[in-house]
């Protein structure tokens, strides 16, 4: 099945993606843009809990700069780093396939993770959860000297 | 003496040991994508997890973030360098992504020493231990790929199997990428 040959085995580097060619200029510009994107996802969540009042404001800028950035951030090293555009289609099949199967395990037991209760069932340490905040009417929450509460769901 | 080596797969077109690495890859990306699935539905569905979260160091994650971001820089350089057949400078590069990978361990144990000490153990609750499970797992395979590229260096170096250098770096950008994904879920969503 595999296409045996007799060569050194040094000679194989040969095998690689020497096809994309970019010289070591071109993966430190991508690593800069990768750190300022770091920088980016850090302080924009940072600035969104300080500065911004709106809750849902708050919310969409940590999804935007947190979450949207690392699938950017992902991305880029996908596409930069592992040469995933030189690479057979083969691997892309292969990769996403993945992704599906994943997606699907997921989408099968996410209707019970994100539900406290069912027909047959009720999680009722989870429905009766109450933050800190809540329970004493805006008291802070514990210091990090002392454990989050320990509710078992 | 030259010796038989597996190089091209007839059906695939590609090198034995890549498709290989590939396939470990699509393998993890269940494993990793599992988790990382799991851990936002509990996120979304248990506002508990919110308040636990409030307790992870930030800035010890944003630092790992930047040490793994380099370490992928140096393995993509390690990969250029073998591609010119350098392997002296494959080598060197090799291990100053392994050394990332120690930097990265090394600032992993200060924050878990610190939150185990201040009570946050895997037991804590249900974020904690999805917490230490997580991170746990994508540290040990830190541990694996610092392992597999002190070899691959160690024969780079002499200027034998370079295209081993690709392989590791593309196991080691798969570690990064699950980072770049857990730093956000783990540390800033809060």
């Amino acid at each position: 099945m595999s296409d045996t040959a007799h060569a050194p085995a040094s000679n194989d580097a040969a095998h690689g993606h020497d096809a994309h060619g970019h010289p070591d200029s071109f993966y430190i510009r991508i690593w800069g843009i990768l750190l300022v994107m770091l920088v980016i996802s850090v302080a924009g969540p940072e600035l969104a809990h300080r500065v911004v009042s709106n809750e849902t404001v708050a919310f969409i800028i940590v999804l935007f700069t947190a979450f949207g950035i690392a699938i950017v951030k992902a991305y880029m090293v996908v596409k930069n780093f592992m040469h995933i555009g030189v690479e057979k289609k083969y691997v892309g099949y292969l990769l996403v396939t993945m992704l599906i199967l994943m997606g699907l395990m997921l989408g099968g037991v996410g209707p019970d993770v994100l539900r406290h209760e069912g027909h047959r069932w009720v999680n009722q340490a989870a429905k009766d959860y109450k933050l800190p905040g809540d329970a004493e009417h805006g008291a802070p929450h514990e210091a990090h000297g002392e454990p989050a509460s320990p509710v078992k769901h | 003496m030259i010796r038989p080596i597996a190089t091209t797969r007839e059906m695939t077109g590609m090198p034995t040991g890549r498709l290989a690495v590939w396939w470990l890859i699509a393998s993890e990306i269940v494993i990793f994508g599992g988790v990382l699935g799991s851990y936002l539905m509990h996120r979304i569905g248990h506002k508990e997890w919110a308040a636990a979260s409030e307790h992870t160091n930030t800035w010890a994650g944003a630092f790992n973030t930047l040490v793994l971001l380099t370490s992928s820089l140096s393995a993509v350089l390690a990969h250029n360098a073998a591609l010119r057949k350098d392997g002296k400078r494959a080598a060197k590069l090799l291990w100053a992504t392994i050394g990332g990978g120690g930097i990265f361990l090394v600032v992993k144990s200060i924050e878990w020493t610190t939150e185990i000490q201040h009570g946050y153990t895997i037991t804590a609750n249900n974020f904690w231990s999805f917490y230490y499970t997580a991170a746990g797992l994508h540290g040990l395979h830190v541990i694996a790929g610092m392992i597999v590229m002190m070899f691959v260096a160690a024969d780079a170096a002499k200027g034998k199997e370079l295209q081993r250098v690709e392989n590791a770096g593309l196991y080691w950008h798969f570690v990064d990428l699950v980072w770049i994904f857990l730093f956000p879920l783990l540390y800033i969503a809060k």
